[in-house]
């Protein structure tokens, strides 16, 4: 029996957060999935909101800064605070 | 996820970037034949993309009649590039650069105007009134956005460009990439392209440790120099790095460029200024270097005496355009610019011609050495050419790729080039295990850090190469688990091209010239008996990193002795350094 590679995943607290009762997400907006230069955001599709996907943010907040509804708030990263 | 699809597209032109260069590039190429075929192609969302996401706080460098001449400019930058500069490109540069202001604003990019209405120019310069601040700098995005689809340029979102396809003659021939959403594979037909995929940003590692903690927009791996470095394109004075004086852990500039007009300045731990002029060259980064190293670090920028009024009036900039979350930086670190002076550290090392010079090979047509294939922007070394550069350029290889392409075929695509970039590119999706692409990247990177971080050691260089082939082949065993890691993967690919092409190109400048973005410990002084050239880096027949040496342009504007010497000047002397202003 060979050796199985395995994997183990890294903890890390998303410095994008969303306030779901102002995402409209679930009405169709993809707004700051659509401009994150970095594509870190995605609409997880059991709630129909935005969420931060991937550990890669630059802090630049066009996301936050477009978001029609003012329903995503842009932390900068723990390892930089 | 579906089964990635292969997409084949043909055009006349593909821009390579839609940042600040490209869309320039792509509409000014619509202009000039409205009946092409223009395709800007992006790996991010051209409405958001590239150092100018959220604006810019000003020109860096513009040349306004009234304030300086094209001959001027050029002269500064010849000399605060330690003579290293083909004339021809920046008086191009230089020449062009107040029609670029003129047609910005039109557009509706605002810059500042005093109360007559003309452009307030700034002096942050050691010789020159150069930089044009832009208060309400945020919109420029929106503004290139409209004009790309006044112009009908097709625009593709979500697609990394990773290499180019060369005819038989070595011209181009097309660009092949991947969707970072799909994983589908393009194979984008083309009589030109223009690439213009910013600086190589993430080189090194921040000091913070955190890999997408860069000055640069972290999108911008250096795609674009390992690009065309193997389509056989020539690569000038990479050993000329860029490295930034920027605020701790942040990370983003400090911006003495905004400040330093009004009252501020880069001060040492005792709230003294040591340099006379906070403009950036390698010699004002290497008197901050020294300044860091001994007991007078850290670094800072000094605001802390100014008037009320005047910290409103930058904080309103400061934390509005540009890197907006600044404001929230300092906030939470409890730095108010009123009682504290701003802690800053040097950057990561990088590859930037906007910046410094290191970048592909253009002359004053923005032509590379490749038939069909233009650059523009902070990869096309065209030194210190900045935000209005990267627009000017960009106009510079739109118009011109226009030219080019009119009355040419569309030249075919090679099957085994794009069936090797195929099997290359997706390898890691295909994989069952092996290497996370984050992890590979950290760890190259710190190598890039711990071996290639000035000042320049010999022996650390020839390490670094070592460790670098070990990485490539860690690169082999890249597993991506989705197109989002497979985009990581490749700009791995990407940086590990830069690494070595930047030790490489150290390695062969046996001098030392441009303060600290080519201090060789081994070689600590200019020699410009042997080194006043550039250095060519070039693919040779067997497909390796070669160099030679080129000459420098006969220059067109004359730079006498005593001139040449003014950014070597750069340090306060101590008895002569001004007593900080009260507020
Ligand atoms: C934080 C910061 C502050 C600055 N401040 C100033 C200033 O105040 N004044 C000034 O004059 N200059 C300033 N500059 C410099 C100026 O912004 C740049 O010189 C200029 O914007 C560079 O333009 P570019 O088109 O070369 O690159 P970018 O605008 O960065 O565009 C590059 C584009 O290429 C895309 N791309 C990269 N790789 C690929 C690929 N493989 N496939 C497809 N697309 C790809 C990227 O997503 C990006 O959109 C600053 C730069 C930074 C980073
Ligand atoms: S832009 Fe705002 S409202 Fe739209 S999906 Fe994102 S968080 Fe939700
Ligand atoms: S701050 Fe920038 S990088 Fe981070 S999620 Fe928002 S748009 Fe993306």
């Amino acid at each position: 029996m060979p050796f199985i590679p395995t994997e183990i995943a890294l903890r890390s607290s998303a410095p994008v957060t969303i306030d779901h009762d102002k995402c409209i997400g679930d009405k169709g907006c993809t707004v700051c999935v659509d401009v994150c230069p970095l594509d870190l955001l995605a609409i997880d599709k059991s709630t129909g909101k935005a969420y931060m996907q991937f550990d890669e943010c630059w802090y630049c907040l066009p996301c936050q800064h477009d978001c029609p509804t003012g329903a995503l708030k842009v932390d900068i990263p723990y390892l930089l605070r | 996820m579906s089964t990635p699809q292969t997409h084949i597209l043909e055009y006349d032109i593909v821009v390579v970037g839609g940042g600040t260069a490209g869309p320039m590039a792509a509409v000014k190429a619509k202009e000039a034949n409205p009946n092409l075929k223009v395709l800007l192609l992006e790996k991010a969302n051209v409405k958001r993309s590239g150092a100018i996401s959220m604006g810019m706080d000003g020109l860096n460098n513009a040349v306004v009649p009234g304030f300086a001449t094209p001959e001027q400019y050029t002269k500064e930058i010849t000399i605060a590039n330690d003579g290293i500069v083909d004339q021809s490109t920046v008086y191009a540069y230089a020449q062009h650069s107040y029609a670029t202001i003129e047609e910005l604003d039109r557009w509706g990019v605002k810059f500042e105007k005093d109360l007559t209405g003309d452009y307030a120019m700034k002096k942050v310069h050691h010789m020159g009134t150069y930089v044009l601040p832009m208060p309400e700098g945020h919109n420029v995005k929106k503004v290139l956005y409209r004009q790309l689809k006044r112009a009908r340029v097709a625009i593709t979102n979500r697609v990394v460009a990773t290499r180019l396809l060369t005819d038989e003659n070595g011209a181009i021939a097309g660009v092949l990439g991947f969707d970072c959403r799909t994983a589908d594979f393009y194979v984008i037909r083309a009589k030109a392209v223009i690439l213009s995929t910013g600086a190589a940003g993430r080189l090194g590692l921040p000091a913070s440790g955190y890999l997408m903690g860069t000055y640069e927009n972290p999108t911008n791996a250096g795609d674009g120099y390992s690009m065309a470095f193997h389509a056989g394109a020539a690569l000038r004075n990479l050993e000329c790095y860029q490295i930034n004086p920027l605020i701790k852990d942040y990370n983003g500039p400090a911006c003495a460029y905004v400040t330093g007009p009004l009252g501020g300045f880069t001060a040492n731990n005792k709230g003294e200024r040591f340099i006379e002029c906070d403009y950036w060259s390698g010699q004002m980064m290497w008197e901050f270097y020294q300044e860091l190293q001994s007991g007078n670090g850290p670094v800072f920028l000094k605001l802390d005496h100014l008037a009320e009024e005047t910290i409103q009036t930058i904080e309103t900039i400061l934390h509005g355009n540009e890197r907006p979350s600044r404001g929230q930086f300092h906030a939470r670190r409890g730095t108010d610019y009123r009682t504290q002076m701003i802690e800053m550290h040097i950057s990561e090392i990088g590859f930037c011609s906007g910046h410094s010079a290191s970048g592909v090979y253009v002359n004053s047509k923005a032509e590379t050495s490749v038939p069909g294939l233009y650059a523009a922007g902070d990869m096309a070394a065209v030194p210190h050419n900045y935000m209005l550069g990267a627009f000017t350029y960009g106009w510079f290889a739109g118009r011109n790729a226009a030219e080019y392409v009119s009355g040419r075929e569309l030249p075919a695509a090679d099957a085994a080039q794009v069936e090797k970039e195929r099997t290359r590119i997706f390898a890691p999706l295909l994989r069952d295990n092996g290497l996370p692409p984050a992890q590979v990247e950290y760890k190259l990177r710190r190598f890039v850090n711990d071996y290639l971080q000035p000042p320049k050691v010999t022996r650390r260089y020839e390490i670094a190469l070592n460790r670098f082939a070990e990485i490539a082949e860690d690169i082999e065993q890249l597993h991506a688990r989705n197109p989002h890691e497979l985009m990581r993967a490749a700009e791995v690919g990407f940086i590990h091209d830069c690494a070595e092409m930047a030790a490489r190109a150290s390695l062969f400048r046996t001098e030392s010239r441009w303060g600290l973005y080519h201090y060789r410990v081994d070689h600590p002084q200019r020699n410009d008996a042997e080194w006043f050239v550039h250095t060519e880096l070039y693919k040779n027949d067997k497909g390796e990193i070669a160099h030679r040496k080129k000459e420098i342009e006969p220059y067109s504007i004359a730079i006498d002795t005593e001139e040449g010497q003014a950014y070597n000047r750069l340090r306060i002397k101590k008895d002569e350094a001004p007593e900080p202003q009260a507020a």
